[in-house]
């Protein structure tokens, strides 16, 4: 039996500008990566102090999430059925390589926490109490193809009820985050969860000639 | 509404075609599972700035023995999950090249050790990627499906294994190849060191006077198929993934989180916990992570079955411990003898635990094993005759 899952919201932090479901919401041309993440919170006028302990690549999964499920319905699901399937190129490399510098001092446990990937899940787990499956997959560039089989698996299958998957990478000056929350059922602005879909909004090309 | 009921009833079975564990006291699984059965350790103490500033346990390959290969093209890592691989692909008789054949590769950290041997390298980056690696691996074997990485903290060997389980039975494939390993340098010992989590002493999983981990290092290789010709063998029931919601880094104060992922194991598995002869848990041997897992055991109604913790043997062999673990205990279950847990000696956890003291026969059929990571992870997977 094929079920037909749904894109219904989805969140693209890219080039200093976030946009929601395409829209640009928010934009600070010019800031660094730093700058941009902290100015990107004020915008979102929430407070959750933990913020600014996380690095950078937690803080824009953070940020990215923040922004895709906002104004969903995402609390009328069991925290057991909501997971995350995140994927980028270079794992925690940005903060590995910040915890090598102080590894000649003092080692940081506060950076070596970060040093993994899949700490940004445990993160927004944590923001959003959701309990159900998480995995991190690393890949030289977006896969859509994948993301959507084993999404696909993980919601037919009974596993996990609403998903949030996609793209989370930073390394020095450059990121990229895309955010997806797949659903099983249709709402005012989702499109089919399919390859073709998930890589015109990853590439969002419209958007880029902006 | 879950449907794992009809799961079990219409998903192809996935059985264990071969496997190897590659580590500082073997490189076979046989080799491995025999000397654990003596008690051998690969755990000594080290006095090498190279890797830490003060003496330390860890369990890793003899530097006269470095796996390296002579001509450098491949990296420690890339030499461990090679020489994994390579004997596991002999035992299976499967063909690497075959377009039904996917390489999974796990590991939490792979080439970061690159960062204090060669930091200045032009492509340190890329090397250091993990997707590198795996390319790598795959040309070597000649897989023709670009390789998935799993890099999900200290449950990344079982979830690779889960995702090779789930590739198989969605039809995608019918082999999977699956192979974690992790190298042991500064950068992983003084990130736990400063952590305060290193134990002085070799670890002591579950024990009283337990004070912390020891690190491993080492690879593993599981190859998984749906064909046929390999019924009879030791099967993947099932497994599941859950997160604690908690916190970054200090597991959950109850286990119940790592309880319910055990329990949608056993309803995927078509299991009840009574059915469940052997657990081989996570047990790194920190105070917290022993008194979460017992306390989930202990929810998930395991409390009386056997179970066991090999960090002892092993050290915490990180992206390759699920791997090695689950390894050692698939072969507990075909040679029907329960191991010890090294280092232990006297309980020291507050919720009931039947931790096993020595070399125990007993008819076994189904084993349960655990892990749970940094970022609030935990797994569960189940293997039965």
């Amino acid at each position: 039996m094929y079920i037909n899952n749904n894109i219904t919201f989805r969140c693209t932090i890219s080039k200093n500008v976030i946009y929601k479901n395409e829209v640009p919401v928010f934009e600070d041309r010019g800031a660094d990566v730093p700058s941009f993440l902290l100015s990107a919170y004020q915008f979102l006028e929430v407070t959750y102090p933990k913020f600014y302990k996380m690095d950078n690549l937690s803080k824009l999964a953070w940020l990215a999430a923040e922004v895709l499920l906002k104004g969903t319905d995402i609390k009328s699901y069991k925290p057991e059925e909501v997971g995350l399937i995140l994927t980028n190129a270079n794992a925690s490399l940005d903060s590995d390589l910040k915890y090598m510098e102080s590894v000649s001092d003092i080692p940081s446990p506060a950076l070596f926490v970060y040093t993994l990937p899949n700490i940004m899940t445990g993160e927004i787990c944590i923001r959003n109490n959701f309990k159900g499956e998480d995995a991190f997959f690393i890949f030289e560039k977006f896969d859509a193809a994948f993301i959507e089989t084993y999404v696909n698996n993980l919601l037919n299958n009974g596993i996990l009820e609403a998903c949030i998957c996609g793209w989370v990478d930073v390394l020095g000056d450059d990121y990229k985050a895309v955010l997806f929350l797949v659903e099983k059922k249709e709402k005012a602005n989702s499109v089919q969860f399919s390859k073709k879909n998930l890589n015109s909004i990853f590439d969002n090309l419209i958007i880029d000639k902006i | 509404m879950r449907n794992e009921n009809i799961y079990q009833s219409i998903m192809p079975a996935v059985y264990i075609a071969a496997d190897n564990i590659y580590s500082p006291i073997g490189t076979t699984t046989a080799q491995n599972f025999e000397r654990v059965k003596q008690g051998i350790s690969g755990i000594k103490k080290y006095n090498d700035s190279a890797l830490s500033d003060e003496p330390v346990h860890v369990s890793v390959f003899n530097y006269n023995e470095s796996v390296v290969d002579k001509e450098f093209i491949n990296s420690k890592f890339e030499s461990l999950l090679i020489a994994s691989v390579k004997d596991a692909l002999t035992i299976a008789d499967i063909d690497a090249t075959d377009e039904k054949t996917i390489l999974i590769v796990s590991s939490t950290k792979g080439n970061i050790s690159l960062l204090e041997t060669d930091p200045a390298a032009p492509d340190l980056k890329d090397r250091i990627a993990l997707h590198t690696s795996a390319k790598k691996v795959a040309g070597h074997f000649g897989f023709v499906n670009q390789p998935l990485v799993v890099s999900n903290a200290c449950i990344s060997g079982i979830m690779a294994i889960l995702t090779g389980a789930r590739l198989l039975q969605s039809g995608q494939y019918e082999n999977a190849v699956v192979v974690g390993a992790d190298v042991i340098s500064k950068f992983v010992l003084s990130g736990f060191q400063s952590f305060q989590a290193i134990s002085s002493e070799p670890c002591k999983p579950f024990d009283e006077n337990r004070t912390g981990i020891t690190l491993g290092e080492g690879a593993a290789t599981m190859i998984l198929s749906t064909n046929a010709k390999y019924a009879g063998r030791i099967k993947v029931l099932g497994g599941a993934v859950s997160n604690d919601a908690n916190h970054i880094s200090a597991p959950s104060r109850t286990g119940k989180e790592l309880s319910d992922a055990i329990e949608r194991t056993l309803t995927m598995a078509g299991l009840v916990s009574d059915d469940i002869d052997l657990v081989s848990a996570h047990g790194t041997a920190t105070s917290y992570n022993d008194e979460m897992e017992a306390k989930a055991i202990a929810l998930a109604g395991l409390s009386i079955v056997p179970a066991n913790s090999l960090k002892g043997y092993y050290g915490h062999t990180l992206g390759a411990a699920g791997l090695i673990e689950s390894i050692i205990s698939i072969q507990s279950l075909k040679q029907n003898v329960i191991l010890p847990t090294l280092g232990f000696e006297k309980i020291g956890v507050s919720s009931p635990v039947s931790i096993c003291t020595e070399l125990t026969p007993k008819r076994l059929k189904t084993c349960l094993k655990t892990a749970s990571g940094f970022g609030g992870c935990n797994a569960a997977v189940v293997f039965s005759k």
